[in-house]
């Protein structure tokens, strides 16, 4: 699946900015963003730390508030959304995997996973079902049970990722998901990523600063000091 | 929505067993030391209440010295005679009856069972000038005065010391040196509050005179127990007394008494205002500790919440919105605070109850102070478990998620 086959623009921002704090104190993390990202994308930020990468992607996933500029996401302008709308939309239409996984404590791989769901308002045993289901999908058919702190880095990971897809979101973000794993399950969960991307058409945005990482995407963005630094295609050269 | 929320919260409940058990237990505290102490107090306020009534309300003591307590020196000062009794009771107006009371200790054996116990010579109308009822048996009659008879009342705690579960009617016990039968036993007044009132034996004065000291002054009663009739002015009829008695012990107009008259009613009182200071003092008790147990559940919540920020941050990163996170940590603060409040209270309950029994003061179950304990710490429960909800829900997800 190639950007270019498929234009339909999904992300569209025009001079989104950020700025932390007030008066003297205050930081622009973002100067002002120009990006389309499209269905079907698997594109990987990167850039050095402090340069606004994780800012941007929050700002994508708003999981914050943008100060300036504008964000299209499918046509809605995300900038004039309240939180709750912003929730509702986060519920119906994005996933998120985070680095530190973020499952809640002492709760089953499948209560993690059904938890998205819940808010959805999906029946009892359909909830059941897709998560096993999302499970499955990710390897981990066994450890449903398993609460994270009984389960390895790499698990919690892929419990993070069939919590991330089990709604069937149309873009899918990941935040340094691979910051604590090590090489050999870096591999697989990018392997899935990838999967994710090909098989069900899941837009994804990835931030990572490892350049064999970003090897998975199609298209990596390089941000630096709150701007886009240099944005090219390639072909996928690990998957 | 309501439903998830409780689905929700109570799932977290469960999950969290020592969050759960540590903030539940604040309130738990809270609740339980504040009943409890209010209505032991309470208790302990009816026991004195109820000695006070049986004490006979409208009685006069008359003792020798001036002025009240046992420090009050007595050396040289003459007692009263038993012709004092009786002209008190013939010039006396208002009074209902009037006892000569001469108490000693002895050692009362009956037999491997020993105690020693305060021995009160008296006349028969001693019983219903004090308010003492009659359990079993009967009391010692004008011939038994008259002839000094070897019989005794017993107190109810003489009786069980005495005796235990044995019928102590006919029995013969030794007080000092000397067998007495038993005629009656007087039913118990309970104690607390004035010392054990039923650890007493009542023996004729003759008796006590004669047989048990062994000797026959006519100066020899040490207190005359006084009642008035229904309606009398105690203040007037002791002045009376007052008078009657100066005259007797030939006081010159310059002296002073060497007698005191107490009225009952008015060492009611002196122990009515104790009482008002035990209720100040016991409100205040059940003040510091709702603060200790409130300040107990604030510290439990808030240790919570960096915990709780993060996954106030998760689930709404995954699509909850504000509202439904509010309304679950709603809906646990609200379940915790009222489950560990309604535990608090019944184990109030079964504490206070088990020493009150244990104590034999009389149960007294406070339906405010229960309401307020619990009103209380159910809301520092709820305000704490909520507030810092509120809070991070209101936050962007991101500056949840990075909560430290």
């Amino acid at each position: 699946m190639t950007p270019d086959a498929h234009l339909t623009p999904v992300i569209q921002l025009r001079g989104l900015t950020k700025v932390y704090g007030h008066g003297a104190a205050a930081f622009t993390a973002l100067r002002g963003i120009d990006l389309t990202i499209h269905r079907g994308e698997f594109v990987a930020i990167m850039g050095p730390s402090g340069s606004g990468k994780s800012t941007l992607m929050n700002l994508l996933g708003c999981l914050d508030s943008p100060t300036g500029g504008h964000y299209d996401y499918t046509g809605i302008a995300v900038e004039k959304l309240s939180l709750n709308q912003r929730s509702l939309l986060r519920r119906h239409a994005m996933g998120f995997i985070f680095q530190g996984y973020n499952l809640l404590p002492r709760t089953s791989a499948l209560e993690n996973v059904e938890l998205p769901l819940l808010y959805r308002g999906v029946s009892r045993r359909d909830r059941r079902e897709l998560a096993a289901q999302a499970l499955d999908s990710v390897g981990l058919a066994t450890k449903l049970k398993n609460t994270p702190a009984e389960m390895s880095g790499g698990q919690q990971q892929r419990v993070a990722i069939a919590r991330a897809v089990v709604t069937n979101p149309s873009t899918l973000f990941a935040d340094e998901p691979t910051g604590n794993l090590d090489s050999i399950t870096t591999r697989e969960v990018m392997e899935l990523l990838t999967q994710l991307n090909h098989e069900r058409g899941i837009t994804i945005l990835l931030v990572t600063h490892e350049d064999d990482v970003a090897a998975y995407s199609h298209r990596t963005i390089r941000v630096k000091d709150g701007l886009i630094d240099s944005d090219r295609l390639h072909t996928p050269s690990a998957a | 929505m309501i439903l998830n929320a409780f689905l929700l919260a109570l799932r977290e409940i469960r999950r969290n067993r020592t969050r759960t058990l540590l903030t539940a237990l604040g309130i738990i505290i809270g609740v339980s030391a504040v009943v409890s102490l209010v209505t032991l107090g309470g208790a302990a306020k009816e026991a004195v209440r109820g000695q006070i009534s049986s004490l006979g309300s409208n009685l006069l003591i008359i003792r020798p010295g001036n002025g009240v307590g046992p420090r009050v020196s007595t050396a040289g000062v003459p007692l009263f005679t038993a012709q004092d009794v009786t002209i008190i009771g013939e010039q006396i107006y208002g009074i209902a009856g009037v006892a000569p009371v001469r108490s000693t200790s002895f050692n009362t054996i009956y037999r491997q069972h020993a105690r020693r116990t305060a021995v009160t010579g008296t006349t028969d109308n001693y019983f219903a000038i004090n308010n003492w009822q009659l359990a079993q048996g009967r009391l010692f009659d004008a011939a038994d005065l008259r002839t000094g008879a070897a019989v005794c009342v017993l107190g109810d705690t003489v009786r069980r010391e005495l005796f235990g579960d044995a019928d102590p009617l006919g029995a013969k016990i030794r007080i000092g040196k000397t067998p007495c039968t038993v005629i009656g036993l007087l039913a118990s007044k309970g104690q607390a509050g004035l010392g054990d009132q039923d650890d007493t034996i009542v023996v004729p004065m003759t008796t006590l005179q004669r047989r048990l000291v062994g000797q026959q002054s006519i100066n020899d009663i040490s207190q005359i127990a006084v009642s008035l009739r229904e309606g009398s002015d105690p203040q007037a009829t002791s002045a009376d007394i007052t008078r009657l008695l100066r005259e007797r012990r030939n006081l010159q107009p310059n002296q002073e008494n060497d007698f005191s008259v107490f009225d009952t009613r008015q060492i009611a009182d002196t122990l009515g205002s104790s009482i008002a200071i035990m209720t100040a003092l016991l409100s205040a008790v059940a003040a510091i500790s709702l603060i200790v147990g409130g300040i107990g559940i604030m510290n439990i919540m808030l240790v919570a919440v960096t915990e709780r920020t993060r996954e106030i941050g998760i689930r709404l990163s995954i699509g909850a919105t504000a509202q439904e996170v509010l309304l679950q940590f709603l809906v646990e603060a609200v379940t915790l605070s009222c489950v560990g409040g309604l535990i608090g209270l019944v184990l109030a309950f079964g504490a206070t109850y088990g020493l009150a029994a244990l104590t034999h003061l009389s149960f007294v179950f406070d339906p405010q102070i229960n309401l307020i304990a619990f009103g209380f710490s159910a809301a520092i429960g709820v305000i704490f478990g909520f507030a810092p909800a509120r809070r991070a829900a209101r936050l962007d997800p991101v500056d949840a998620l990075r909560h430290e």
